[in-house]
């Protein structure tokens, strides 16, 4: 337990470290590619949406996985379609 | 090799794929396959989340997961450039109930120990506020609510009390912690009461501090929910976007000189009003207009929320063209603030078509700005407004502008004389160099391209 505190530690400085530098232009696919990350949570949803007993927990647990797909899919793809039209001068001729 | 320490691999594998990831997004170049780097690493940790120990039916998942797909997909390609705020907003929320529920279906697992059940109710708590925290950030930002600050007299003493209520509750939660418990009830109504509490005094011109607020709260939520399941990835990843979103918060603070404390609490726009001004607007035809523009070597650009109401960032890009082709000089001014969300202006003219490199930031324009022959401002106001810089009394007072009041003449786009979002009165429009082109911002700029046609 100890060791994940140590991590948590360090994944938020490296969150600061990337983010810092990153240039106006891009904060908002930068946003909403974070926001697709934060989806995460469906690898945690599985587990309580695959219990074997149905109940109200496997429920609950399939709405999470239901939104938590949301976020990733929705997320990942908004974010390619914002970054497809940011081109260079030479990439529009 | 065991199952589960292949998927510890497989998601040390999704985290360094997440932060290269982010790392990419730094640059437009390298963007596009940033994320698609990131998605990768998402795949990785699904499919090792998938094979964890205990998952024994898989209807259930792949039922979500095909309805979540069809929902994400569908909204992500239909929705227009210009309701992207709202849309981040609606991901984000969707984000934040999921960790809602991810904590409150651990309690159906089994028994819990103390420090789990700690956090199951954090996950439930920031989950549920950044869930209808972000569905009320979408009212404000399609204007199915009102995007004003909404403010009312005991509102920090309701909220006090809503604070003091979660407080009591979570310990009595987590003393006791049951699926059935009515502690938990009373903690998932408290979160969700506080997240609409929250946001509704915030007023719509601050909402890029609050997207991204809010874009850290579905983070932090997401790693709360690891710790509850005892999930690495979950509380990795979850941590990466709490942080990031918690300097992206701060960038957008600094950008209007006000602490966090300041934009969350104070109900902007019913503080001090600042000097009175006097004088007279000179208004301009689309014509004269033209006539100045034409003798121009040097054009920049600088667009508000106005531009992306008017839809008008296609033929401003046209009009660009046209006077990048006679041999002007373009560029266009992004103030960090200016539209709903992070970086929102660089979206619409990069969905117009406008190469990246002419996109230019405040802290570059202003020490050239006395070089810009016409500097035309679309559909903004207070990102340009002179009193944030001289005014003392003004309530923008110190906020860092772009100083398009130096250069050597201004054309104004405006709808009418109403005041900005902040209801400041801005003394750029009784400028000396100031025009104002007044009338539907996207029909201005036609008028003008078709005079150079």
């Amino acid at each position: 337990m100890e060791v994940i505190f140590l991590v948590l530690v360090l994944a938020i400085f490296l969150g600061f470290e990337l983010i810092s530098k990153v240039p106006a232009i891009l904060h908002t696919p930068l946003m909403s590619g974070a926001n697709a990350i934060s989806g995460i949570t469906l690898a945690g949803a599985f587990l309580t949406a695959g219990m074997v007993d149905i109940g109200i927990g496997t429920w609950l647990g399939t709405v999470a996985v239901t939104f938590a797909t949301i976020n990733v899919v929705g997320g990942y793809l908004v974010t390619d379609r914002m970054l497809s039209m940011f081109k260079s001068k030479d990439e529009n001729q | 090799m065991s199952i589960q320490l292949l998927a510890n691999l497989s998601y040390i594998l999704s985290a360094v794929l997440f932060v290269f990831g982010l790392k990419m997004l730094g640059s437009p170049a390298t963007a596009r396959r940033g994320n698609l780097l990131s998605s990768l690493g998402m795949l990785i940790a699904l499919c090792a989340g998938l094979s964890a120990e205990g998952i024994l039916s898989y209807e259930y998942i792949l039922s979500g997961i095909l309805l979540g797909s069809v929902i994400g997909a569908l909204a992500a390609r239909l929705i227009t450039m210009t309701a992207m705020p709202e849309m981040v907003a609606l991901f984000n929320g969707s984000g934040g109930a999921a960790s809602l529920l991810v904590g409150w279906s651990t309690l159906y697992i089994g028994e819990v120990s103390t420090f789990t059940s700690v956090t199951i109710m954090l996950a439930m708590l920031i989950g549920g506020l950044t869930f209808t925290g972000s569905l009320i950030a979408y009212g404000k930002l399609s204007e199915t609510i009102t995007s004003k600050a909404l403010v009312f007299t005991g509102q920090r003493i309701v909220n006090s009390l809503i604070l003091l209520g979660i407080l009591t509750v979570a310990v009595l939660f987590v003393m006791a912690p049951a699926p059935d418990s009515v502690w938990l009830y009373a903690l998932l109504g408290l979160a969700l009461l506080l997240g609409i509490m929250a946001v509704i005094p915030i007023g719509g011109a601050d909402m890029p501090v609050v997207i991204s607020l809010l874009n850290s709260y579905s983070g932090i939520a997401a790693c709360a929910a690891g710790f509850a399941i005892n999930n690495n990835i979950l509380i990795v990843a979850g941590s990466l976007v709490g942080a990031s979103g918690i300097i992206l918060t701060n960038i957008m603070c600094k950008a209007m000189n006000r602490s966090l404390a300041n934009v969350l609490f104070s109900g902007f726009g019913a503080l001090k009003q600042g000097k009175a001004i006097e004088g007279e607007v000179k208004p301009i035809s689309v014509q004269d207009a033209y006539y100045i523009l034409e003798a121009a070597n040097n054009v920049c650009f600088v667009p508000g929320y106005g531009m992306a109401v008017a839809q008008a960032q296609h033929v401003v890009k046209e009009l660009g063209e046209i006077l990048e082709a006679r041999g002007t000089e373009i560029s266009y001014a992004i103030h960090p603030v200016a539209g709903r969300m992070p970086g929102h202006m660089n979206v619409l003219l990069a969905e117009a078509d406008v190469p990246y490199e002419q996109l230019v930031e405040m802290d570059d324009i202003n020490p050239r700005i006395e070089h810009v022959d016409v500097a035309i401002v679309i559909g903004a106001n207070d990102v340009v407004n002179p009193s944030a810089r001289d005014d003392v009394d003004s309530p923008i007072y110190g906020m860092p502008i772009i100083n398009v009041d130096q250069a050597r003449t201004v054309f104004v786009l405006k709808r009418s004389m109403a005041s900005g979002f902040a209801g400041v009165d801005n003394p750029l429009f009784f400028g000396e160099n100031s025009r104002m082109l007044f009338g539907d911002a996207k029909a201005s700029i036609s008028g003008l391209v078709s005079e150079f046609g």
